[in-house]
């Protein structure tokens, strides 16, 4: 039902939104982790929580104060998802089981947000609100903190390991990022037509005489965090598809614009700190390449509805809100899958072959194009280390980059990086496909019921979220292993980040050379692309073509 | 065990944050923020119940639904309203479980649905069974889907003004009131909201 000329014109009108508020994000959100002046509510709220805002933290004392922190944040939520029936709001639902309170404790606090279980008849509102509404803001804030300490330690010179301070990081970005932008947004969605009540479900008896429960919630303030924050995590089952979520096509641009808009600025800032915008305009454009790309790709796909059933149907609607049609439904799903975010407006599942088969792709890419909040800026930077180390290899010299050399010690620990996701895609994604148990979960058959496993596995390894949700996740099998997939998929590369910053701000930044590879131009954003799409490719490659490949050719 | 120690200690640290996180983003954030829904946007944020000539509330019991939410049509009176889209929320419009259906495009118990729903709606409509459109034979996202597209209010425009002894240029007409189009001409799909123009279509014909 969409239409060429009014789906390429809805991307530009994205586009230029993105193209004026990147840059003024950017430069605010790099002044923020640079600045060494507190506001004066920071400086009350750290005296009171007794952090030293000024320690400038060794890598290894970065590190456990980001596992610290998130363990906490886990048994928080653990404890929140068993008891709720206790506290006030519950809704009259019952406790979690401990394999589901585990995997939404996991998949919040690890900026996943994968949900085993149905929003409106699960949690309460006091869950939603306290417990998950609140990882959303703070799990963000953890992986944009890690990206700055990574950031701020490419531009230091000798500093003996030392990247920063992580309280400091955190609060400054909760407080004067993310939630002034949440208020707005969450008034702005309301504006919409975003429900934000404390209200029980309301029977109305229908024009035909039935029915229905409307069913309430602080939905527009968790909402707009969800995107801001790049977590995805629906007050409802069915996501920015429902229309409490989601309600108009410009609520849905509206919600695609804030998911975007963190992460290509965290490019931006990149930029700044470390002294050279056209470093950051490199990663920018390289971000901006591979989603365009796949908005592209998807976009073809569910309009060009290839296959049997919307064959049959004479379009790919079938999961699709008709508010939304085919185009922006390819450009939300494209986007949320590039993003680590994986709130959806439309069932991926029910994606045409092609369709979902770029959005599995985009996952597999390593949430990189343009990635989570943080953590996609420094995804791509330690592609870019692959990348400078692959080009140093060809002409026979010393990488480097940003004039920190690439050693082995540098290059090993860049090496667990990418291999880490793979790993627990692969080795997950075949415990699921091999197990009984696992198998029991999947809902489609064929090539259609592997890409359900896989696309599980992926989402949870790279932190996504989304799903291929006919899956029946919520049994404590799939409640585990995507847990695990989820705790190590985010902390052990968050890990060699902050292992890497601590030997790049150890270590000293030598002038370029004549030999030194340019990292700022066009040839260089053209060979990062490369290098993204190929360690992909190698990797996935054989089971792609069992999955979406053998499915599109049926 | 060094490193224990040191894991504990920023645990504590981190206990003393996320109380304080909790505190702010927790209960004082979506307080605020449902104070200014409650003050500035009450309809809105009760979730746009309308009544049964349509107009606006925020109490459930004078509301037949949401604006935003579309509904089971059945029982006796459903030949003389709009269908909107087959849900699989539930038994059908359940917002209690809201989902699609998650079948995949070549899953044959879709394909078998899509043949029936193609079968059973030419034959309601009285038309071809090529000319439904993939709205009409395709559950949607939220199962909530409160719209269909203009082509299937079209298609069911004579049977609709036939049962209420209206004339087809009159339900055209409610057709075209309660149609948007793409905002800013770009944004979206042209659409049709199924409750309200049902509304409308009840007051018109003085049921």
């Amino acid at each position: 039902m969409s239409s060429l000329a009014p789906a390429l014109a809805q991307i530009a009108v994205l586009v230029i939104a993105l193209a004026i508020a990147v840059p003024l994000l950017g430069r605010y959100l790099a002044h923020l982790y640079t600045s060494p002046k507190h506001l004066a509510v920071e400086r009350t709220s750290y005296r009171v929580l007794r952090v030293d805002p000024d320690a400038d933290q060794h890598w290894r004392t970065y590190a456990m104060s980001v596992l610290g922190f998130s363990l906490v944040g886990v048994l928080l939520l653990f404890g929140l998802g068993r008891l709720q029936e206790h506290l006030p709001l519950s809704l009259g639902f019952p406790g979690l089981p401990s394999d589901g309170a585990w995997n939404t404790a996991v998949s919040f606090v690890t900026n996943t947000n994968w949900q085993w279980y149905s929003g409106e008849a699960t949690t309460g509102h006091l869950m939603q609100m306290s417990g998950l509404t609140v990882q959303n803001f703070v799990s963000a804030g953890v992986g944009m903190a890690v990206a700055a300490a990574f950031a701020r330690a490419l531009s230091r010179d000798l500093q003996e390991g030392r990247i920063g301070n992580f309280w400091t990081d955190l609060v400054r970005t909760v407080v004067r990022v993310l939630l002034p932008i949440s208020l707005v947004a969450a008034v702005v969605l309301i504006l919409l037509g975003v429900v934000q009540n404390l209200v029980e479900p309301m029977a109305v008896h229908t024009l035909t005489g039935g029915v229905q429960d409307i069913t309430g919630g602080p939905v527009a303030s968790q909402e707009a965090i969800k995107e801001l924050g790049t977590n995805g995590g629906g007050f409802y089952n069915a996501n920015s598809a429902h229309p409490f979520e989601n309600p108009t096509p410009f609520s849905d641009i509206f919600e695609i614009f804030l998911l975007l808009v963190i992460p290509f600025a965290m490019a931006w800032a990149f930029g700044i700190i470390v002294g050279d915008r056209r470093q950051g305009g490199a990663i920018l454009a390289v971000m901006a390449v591979l989603w365009g790309a796949a908005v592209g790709l998807l976009t073809w796909a569910e309009m060009a509805a290839p296959g049997t059933a919307p064959g049959l149907a004479g379009g790919a609607m079938e999961g699709k809100e008709v508010r939304f049609g085919e185009a922006a439904s390819a450009l939300f799903a494209s986007s949320t899958t590039g993003t680590s975010t994986g709130a959806v407006n439309a069932m991926h599942d029910s994606l045409t072959a092609p369709g979902g088969g770029v959005a599995l792709f985009n996952m597999m890419l390593g949430e990189v194009a343009p990635g989570g909040v943080g953590s996609g800026l420094y995804g791509m930077l330690m592609l870019a280390v692959v990348t400078v180390f692959l080009a140093g290899l060809m002409v026979g010299r010393t990488p480097e980059y940003l004039g920190k050399k690439i050693g082995q010690r540098e290059v090993t620990l860049v090496a667990f990086y990418v291999l880490t996701t793979p790993v627990l895609v692969l080795v997950g994604g075949a415990i699921g496909l091999t197990a009984s148990d696992g198998l029991a979960g999947l809902l489609n058959s064929g090539p259609h019921g592997l890409s359900e496993g896989l696309y599980a596995v992926t989402s949870a390894s790279n932190n996504n979220g989304s799903a291929f949700a006919g899956i029946t996740s919520g049994t404590p099998f799939w409640n585990t292993l995507l847990g695990l997939c989820m705790l190590f998929g985010r902390f052990l590369p968050m890990v060699f980040v902050l292992a890497l910053a601590g030997l790049f701000a150890r270590s000293q930044k030598l002038p370029p050379s004549a030999g030194t590879l340019p990292t700022h131009r066009p040839l260089f954003v053209v060979l990062l692309s490369g290098v993204a799409v190929v360690v992909v490719g190698l990797t996935y490659v054989p089971v792609l073509v069992l999955g979406p490949i053998v499915e599109s050719l049926s | 065990m060094k490193d224990l120690f040191a894991l504990f200690r920023h645990s504590l640290a981190g206990l003393r944050v996320m109380i304080a996180a909790t505190l702010l983003l927790g209960v004082a954030y979506p307080l605020v923020v449902t104070g200014i829904a409650q003050v500035a946007f009450p309809w809105k944020a009760q979730g746009s119940l309308v009544t049964a000539t349509g107009g606006h509330t925020t109490d459930a019991g004078d509301a037949v639904g949401s604006a935003l939410l579309g509904q089971l049509v059945g029982g006796e009176d459903a030949d003389r309203l709009f269908h909107n889209r087959p849900s699989a929320a539930g038994d059908g419009y359940d917002p209690l479980s809201s989902y699609g259906s998650n079948l995949g495009p070549e899953n044959p118990d879709l394909i078998a649905a899509i043949k029936e729903r193609k079968a059973e709606i030419a034959q309601r409509e009285g038309v071809d069974p090529s000319d439904v459109p993939p709205d009409a034979v395709t559950a949607s996202g939220s199962g909530l889907d409160p719209h269909i597209s203009v082509a299937y209010a079209d298609l069911q425009i004579a049977r609709v003004a036939e049962a209420n002894g209206l004339t087809e240029d009159a339900v055209r007409r409610l057709v075209d009131e309660h149609t948007s189009g793409r905002t800013w001409g770009v944004l979206g799909e042209p659409r049709v909201n199924v409750l309200e123009l049902n509304i409308a279509v009840r007051v018109l014909a003085g049921s």
